[in-house]
């Protein structure tokens, strides 16, 4: 049986894998074959709970250096952490 | 409300700095609703022409180049020109960017019925500079948006983060996020930097939408209706960890939405205070001591070289 990634991208609300979900995407390389995501909103309301619920952590956000004068600045979510799950189909 | 002169109140004000965005419902009537739809789209064939190389030739208004003043886009018998000489209109335009503003563009969304155009999330142009001035963008819709409609989708308070275009598509859902949905007649302003797609329209019926952006030809400085001002406008002591108020320009500042979670929110209060100080032409503004205590100390430093 052919296996198959879904990912889920979570943004925390902080650096720490139980921090509150505050985004999600979910991209599905199943099509639609595979297990969908729970309909609630945010589908897992941490990190921990993603794992707790069968997601594998693939990459986790390392803090960074910031540059002077740009301290303050807001840009992109930086606590981006990024699960897979892989489904034979 | 806007105040009786049609321009923002300092709450009102306050409340698009936190937010990027001001929504003003049925604002337009109903007699320029009704019929601006015949207008809207020549001006929809003609745009989509141009960019093709294709003779702008469907009628309807002529089109205004960019750097031209608002007074001078669509002169009557115009319905746009109409829509957006209403005073109620030119108050909101006047208060955040100054009288005249410069035409930047415009554009007619148009989602026909059953569309299923779906666009990631994006900010319009490109990164913008690092001051605090900024553009407006109306968005007008002229008729009834059923929720799921095809509405415009944003996500409150993202227009002081600093991003490309490209760079937040990977955003499927945020806490706080909004799809527009209402009567027709209503009127969406946003900071140009706010965070939006277009969604499908999976409704029977057609989904029309006037996009406007504006350029400020002036200083956008208390251009508001002032007479809230000296209640709401807080010094640099306001402060949630020693003694803070609940009336003042700050509190609004200090309300997050549901994605500004944890201590991120510091950061949006600064920037937040920031574009304050330039709105208000006051240098000492504050929202929980952030800036002042680190200014304070640079002073001591400048002072000893």
């Amino acid at each position: 049986m052919p296996l198959r990634q879904q990912i889920l991208y979570l943004w925390l609300a902080e650096g720490a894998l139980d921090n509150a979900t505050v985004g999600w995407a979910f991209h599905d390389g199943t099509s639609g074959k595979g297990p969908r995501l729970p309909e609630a909103e945010p589908p897992y309301p941490t990190g921990l709970a993603a794992l707790e619920e069968g997601w594998f952590l693939i990459q986790s956000p390392a803090p960074f250096a910031l540059l002077p004068g740009a301290e303050h600045e807001v840009s992109y979510l930086a606590n981006e952490f990024v699960f897979e799950r892989r489904v034979e189909v | 409300m806007p105040a009786t002169n049609h321009k923002l109140t300092t709450a009102e004000m306050a409340r698009f700095v936190a937010d990027g965005f001001l929504r003003f419902d049925a604002l337009i009537p109903d007699a320029i609703n009704q019929h601006i739809i015949a207008e809207l789209a020549p001006l929809e064939s003609n745009k989509i022409n141009q960019i093709f190389a294709l003779p702008a030739d469907a009628g309807g208004p002529p089109q205004p180049a960019s750097l031209t003043p608002l007074s001078q886009c669509y002169p009557a018998p115009s319905l746009l020109g109409a829509m957006l000489n209403l005073p109620a209109v030119q108050g909101i335009i006047e208060s955040l960017v100054g009288p005249d503003p410069l035409f930047d563009h415009d554009f007619v969304h148009r989602l026909p019925a059953g569309s299923t155009y779906h666009q990631h999330l994006h900010v319009d142009a490109v990164v913008d500079s690092p001051d605090p001035t900024f553009d407006i963008q109306l968005f007008y819709f002229p008729q009834d948006v059923a929720p799921g409609a095809g509405g415009t989708r944003f996500v409150p308070a993202t227009h002081l983060r600093r991003t490309r275009a490209e760079g937040v598509g990977r955003y499927q859902h945020l806490l706080g996020e909004q799809q527009f949905s209402g009567v027709a007649g209503t009127l969406l302003v946003f900071h140009h930097g706010l965070w939006h797609a277009g969604q499908p329209n999976p409704s029977a019926v057609d989904r029309w939408m006037y996009k406007i952006r504006l350029n400020p030809s002036v200083s956008q400085v208390r251009r508001w209706d002032m007479e809230d001002f000296d209640r709401m406008h807080n010094d640099a002591s306001d402060h949630t960890f020693a003694l803070m108020r609940h009336d003042s320009v700050a509190q609004i500042l200090r309300t997050m939405q549901p994605w500004q979670m944890g201590h991120e929110s510091r950061y949006e209060q600064m920037q937040r205070a920031r574009l304050w100080r330039y709105l208000s032409d006051d240098p000492g503004f504050d929202v929980d001591y952030y800036h002042t205590r680190i200014e304070q100390r640079a002073r001591f430093a400048r002072e000893q070289h």
